[in-house]
């Protein structure tokens, strides 16, 4: 088809100024929803990099019944503790790529310049890490859990505590990949920044795990896991889109 | 569409040590054309940045229909298209998926709309395939798709024949054009001028 042609989108010169141009804009979450959808697909293009904190995480948990001891009993009282200090680097892992590509190809700054609030769109990346790292680990940890001498019947508060706990992890650290996108090699740099930040999530997590491999209830340090996540989806992304607007300019 | 105008006042910015602006004042109106030109380093990119409320002045103000855009830059953004030096695409999205993203997240946007916009750049063939097994050239037309989506009124543009044939560049001189006749406002930093289809162009000449 020719520019001119009837079917092209902008009218001719000739007839411009009769043409209303169409200033609808998209609702934010619509915006939002792209985003996320986005971010999915892309990751699905280059699953590599979908696997990466996955296989981290796998790895790390079997190499602890090598080093230790492959005695269950003995392997279970490690196991809160494996379990999430492995999570928390498989999360930290992915995280360095979370605005990285964006950033230098120049979608940040469409983001920025779109109209739309950024704090959403951070979110919803943000959104999309979790789907993307934080998810396939809660689905994974019950494994690692009964690999590591728990019970089966622990393996739902595990599979709990893992997902309500990634969620302020992805949260965190979208901080600071956020923070640290001016720099070359960041990876150092953010593991200082993130891990600090996330230790509650750490401390809460583990007793969470040791307590549903004891049988016991786990109510009390998931609760405390859930407010976490909500204080850091009402605060993380209007940091992220903070930083992100400096790492811009 | 309103009276659109543009206004910079006095616009001072430093990078580290070097004053890249150095009082920098103009109004555009509806259907004007601003061509800023420079060596390179001159502050062309800078400019049209600081234009997009990207980069902050020390000094000065930039003003859309009289109200300082600083109120409120989202408002502001809505009204604007801002194409860099590099076309914001993905290289493992087809050019169709980067513009139903891209475009998706500022306006609604039909597919139809989608496909003749592509195939007005030429992309009709190959909108289909993956960025990165395209050209330079065509990746700047999927650029070019998209600015012809976003019927904004104002419209700051980062060399925007680059790495385009000669028939890319009266493309671009078509939807400047349409832009200006539509009562658009157009600023653009060249190297080589602008196509020449574009008539009435004021120029801007940043001192190095």
């Amino acid at each position: 088809m020719r520019p001119g042609s009837p079917a092209s989108v902008l009218p001719s010169p000739g007839v411009a100024a009769v043409s209303a141009p169409d200033m609808r804009t998209a609702s934010a979450l619509t915006a939002a929803r792209l985003a996320l959808a986005r971010d999915l697909q892309l990751a699905f293009r280059r699953p590599s990099q979908l696997v990466q904190p996955l296989a981290f995480f796998a790895i790390v948990t079997l190499l602890f019944p090598l080093a230790i001891s492959p005695e269950l009993s003995r392997l279970k009282f490690v196991a809160p503790g494996v379990l999430w200090a492995a999570a928390l680097l498989a999360s930290l892992l992915a995280l360095e790529f979370l605005f990285r590509d964006d950033a230098s190809d120049g979608t940040l700054e469409q983001y920025a310049l779109s109209g739309q609030s950024l704090t959403g769109l951070m979110f919803a990346k943000t959104v999309a890490h979790w789907l993307l790292t934080g998810l396939p680990l809660a689905l994974t940890a019950p494994l690692a859990a009964v690999s590591l001498g728990a019970p089966a019947t622990a393996m739902p508060g595990v599979l709990l505590a893992v997902a309500v706990g990634t969620v302020p992890l992805s949260l965190i650290g979208s901080i600071g990949a956020a923070l640290t996108l001016g720099m070359k090699r960041s990876g150092a740099l953010l593991s200082l920044l993130t891990l600090p930040l996330s230790l509650p999530v750490l401390i809460f997590g583990a007793r969470a795990t040791q307590l549903a491999i004891g049988g016991a209830s786990i109510l009390a340090p998931v609760e405390l896991l859930g407010a976490l996540a909500v204080l850091a989806v009402t605060l993380a992304p209007l940091a992220a889109a903070a930083a992100v607007r400096i790492s811009l300019e | 569409m309103p009276d659109e105008r543009l206004s910079v006042e006095n616009l001072h910015l430093w990078r580290g040590d070097s004053h890249v602006l150095r009082g920098v004042h103009f109004t555009l109106e509806r259907g004007a054309c601003l061509e800023v030109r420079g060596s390179n380093g001159a502050g062309k990119t800078s400019l049209l940045r600081t234009l997009c409320g990207l980069m902050y002045p020390e000094e000065g103000r930039i003003l859309w229909n009289g109200v300082d855009v600083r109120r409120d830059l989202a408002a502001f953004h809505s009204q604007l298209a801002y194409l860099g030096h590099e076309p914001p695409l993905k290289a493992d999205l087809s050019a169709r998926e980067n513009l139903h993203y891209w475009i998706g997240v500022r306006r609604p946007l039909a597919s139809a709309e989608l496909d003749s916009a592509l195939a007005r750049v030429g992309a009709g063939s190959w909108s289909r395939r993956l960025v990165r097994t395209l050209s330079a050239g065509q990746r700047r037309r999927v650029a070019l798709a998209a600015l012809a989506l976003l019927t904004v009124p104002l419209w700051i543009l980062d060399e925007p024949t680059t790495n385009l044939d000669t028939e890319g560049q009266q493309l671009v001189g078509e939807l400047l054009s349409q832009q200006l006749a539509r009562g658009g406002i157009v600023v653009a930093a060249v190297h080589q001028g602008l196509p020449s289809a574009v008539r009435e162009i004021r120029r801007l000449e940043l001192a190095a």
